[in-house]
């Protein structure tokens, strides 16, 4: 298998840009992945339909089903109030992916650096291990009382509560990307007459990468999560919100759009880290795909 | 001796001196090497042949300093290393390690990994270093990988690569851990004679440490044998054995007469090693 594709890669020139990426979708359509897909949305959604619409089982029936969603959904003239043509659909959209990019920067600019430090230095772990370990297992939702206290406003307390949750899983994962570096690599710069500036710069950081990354993906998410969680007890807009001013108002369509679309921002922003981290780590990619993987 | 007045040019001297190392872990005194003394000339090829968890690996750990000794002293050149009152020594780049199981830093590409020494020495721009790794790589005869990363290349060339990034530094002394432990005997072959090729341009010493006996005979000077724990020199071979060598050396009259006159020295040690082995299980 390696000694076909290599002999191919001499023989011709090796598709580049468009062609490339040709190549990966006609790959991508031969291969049964996709259809597997495919496939498996459309058999949720058609539980979905006979549990709500279909057979309309008992307690089910007080939910919208996938086609009562859907009309009010690409309706202009929504019978809940929320489609794609309004723009309250869209102020909270924004509002909550503001907060996210707060929160998100906010977390990963102070706890990536903070992680590695500790993992770098024992005495600075010594410092400041313990209260992390202290203050992290204390559930997002009870702080939402002191945050409420101690910040003014909406904003404030909402993205408090966001950053909280993810500069924790953010902050522990750098520094067990520290520890998870080879000793070898440590000595090799030693070796190789490094200051201890450039072990930091030069085998601390990048060989923490793969694990601030795994890491960074779990904060995201675990950002959206608090976020939501905050914007229901404290909030003025945003999609956390919205779920729980419909389920105040009796209306449940826009309950569960507002469901939906976070799973879709929060499915396409894990994507967006993913993505940035493949491209962060050039040799990490190259090196599982060496293992074929 | 005469040996030793004939290359007086020649850097790269270390003279260790009754090198005694105890670890301490848990209360119960652990005596890795005992009184341990060598003399490697200057641009000489020292394979250190012994069992496994003799301690071999601690003296090379004591000459680049990663750890530091308990009684006597390491000299390079007539200069202390470590010795009394200064029990580790500093990590420089006169003395490059080579690792066992190879330690370029998989997040440079093999250009990167080589360019890296000058460049955090300052001895040269980042441009330059670049720039002499590429050419160094490509002498080695990686030319075409200098751009992957070592995760993309086999260990055969990763390894050839790190003796290339140990060599840019113009090294006093290079220490190899069993650097071909892992590889097959054709890659090793290859790899053995990359190396001779090295040394015979380089002439820069070398401490080699091994358990394949035939390998210790073929690049080495001189081959010492040493004791199971604690770590002793038990006996010197020498390796007079032409250079330029080639692998039709290896099956020379000489060459096999050498061979039989090592392993007879390392099984006994080998034998007592199992012995004490199966004690500390009983």
């Amino acid at each position: 298998m390696g000694q076909v594709s290599a002999a191919r890669e001499q023989s011709h020139n090796k598709p580049e840009g468009i062609e490339l990426f040709l190549l990966r979708l006609k790959k991508k359509v031969c291969s049964v992945d996709p259809y597997l897909t495919f496939a498996g949305i459309g058999l949720w959604l058609f539980v979905y339909w006979v549990l709500c619409e279909g057979l309309e089982i008992w307690r089910f029936n007080k939910l919208p089903g996938p086609v009562a969603i859907s009309k009010d959904w690409f309706s202009t003239t929504p019978f809940q109030g929320i489609s794609i043509f309004t723009e309250t659909y869209y102020d909270h959209i924004r509002v909550s992916c503001q907060r996210i990019l707060i929160a998100f920067g906010l977390a990963t600019g102070l706890g990536v650096p903070l992680g590695l430090f500790m993992g770098w230095s024992r005495p600075i772990r010594d410092y400041i291990f313990p209260i992390i370990e202290t203050l992290r297992p204390i559930p997002i939702l009870a702080w939402v009382p002191l945050s409420i206290l101690l910040l003014p406003g909406f904003e404030g307390p909402v993205i408090f509560l966001a950053t909280l949750a993810s500069f924790f899983v953010t902050t522990l994962n750098a520094m067990l990307g520290v520890d998870s570096i080879d000793e070898e690599y440590f000595r090799a710069a030693g070796c190789l007459g490094s200051s201890r500036w450039d072990v930091f710069r030069h085998v601390v950081v990048p060989g923490a990468l793969p694990f601030i990354f795994t890491g960074l993906q779990i904060s995201i998410g675990v950002a959206w999560f608090s976020l939501v969680a905050a914007e229901m007890v404290s909030g003025d807009l945003g999609l956390g919100y919205l779920i729980v001013d419909a389920y105040m108002n009796n209306v449940t369509v826009p309950m569960v759009i507002a469901m939906i679309t976070l799973g879709f921002i929060g499915y396409f922003s894990s994507a967006c880290v993913r993505a940035l981290g493949n491209k962060l780590m050039a040799w990490h990619v190259k090196e599982l795909a060496q293992q074929g993987r | 001796m005469v040996k030793k007045s004939q290359k007086k040019e020649k850097t790269g001297a270390l003279s260790i001196k009754n090198v005694t190392k105890i670890y301490d872990p848990s209360g119960v005194n652990v005596k890795a090497v005992d009184d341990c003394s060598m003399e490697i000339a200057g641009g000489e090829v020292c394979m250190i042949v012994g069992p496994s968890g003799c301690g071999k690996t601690t003296l090379l750990n004591a000459i680049a300093g990663f750890h530091s000794i308990t009684e006597g002293s390491i000299h390079l050149d007539g200069e202390l290393l470590c010795g009394p009152g200064k029990p580790k020594a500093e990590q420089s780049a006169e003395r490059m390690v080579v690792f066992q199981h190879g330690a370029l830093f998989p997040w440079k590409t093999l250009q990167e990994n080589v360019a890296y020494g000058p460049t955090v020495q300052r001895a040269m721009s980042s441009a330059e270093a670049l720039d002499k790794a590429g050419q160094m790589l490509a002498e080695a005869g990686l030319g075409q990988f200098i751009k992957k990363y070592p995760g993309e290349v086999s260990s055969g060339m990763a390894r050839r690569a790190e003796i290339v990034r140990a060599l840019i530094n113009d090294p006093k002394v290079l220490l190899l851990d069993e650097p071909y432990r892992a590889m097959d005997a054709l890659t090793k072959q290859i790899m053995h004679e990359s190396l001779l090729e090295t040394y015979d341009r380089t002439g820069v010493t070398i401490f080699f440490i091994t358990h394949d006996l035939e390998e210790a005979i073929f690049l080495g000077d001189k081959v010492h044998v040493v004791t199971t724990r604690p770590c002793q020199l038990k006996k010197t071979v020498e390796v007079n054995i032409p250079r330029p060598r080639s692998f039709e050396t290896q099956s020379s009259e000489e060459f096999r007469r050498l061979l039989e006159e090592v392993n007879e020295a390392v099984h006994e040690e080998a034998v007592k090693a199992f012995q004490a082995g199966e004690r500390e299980m009983a």
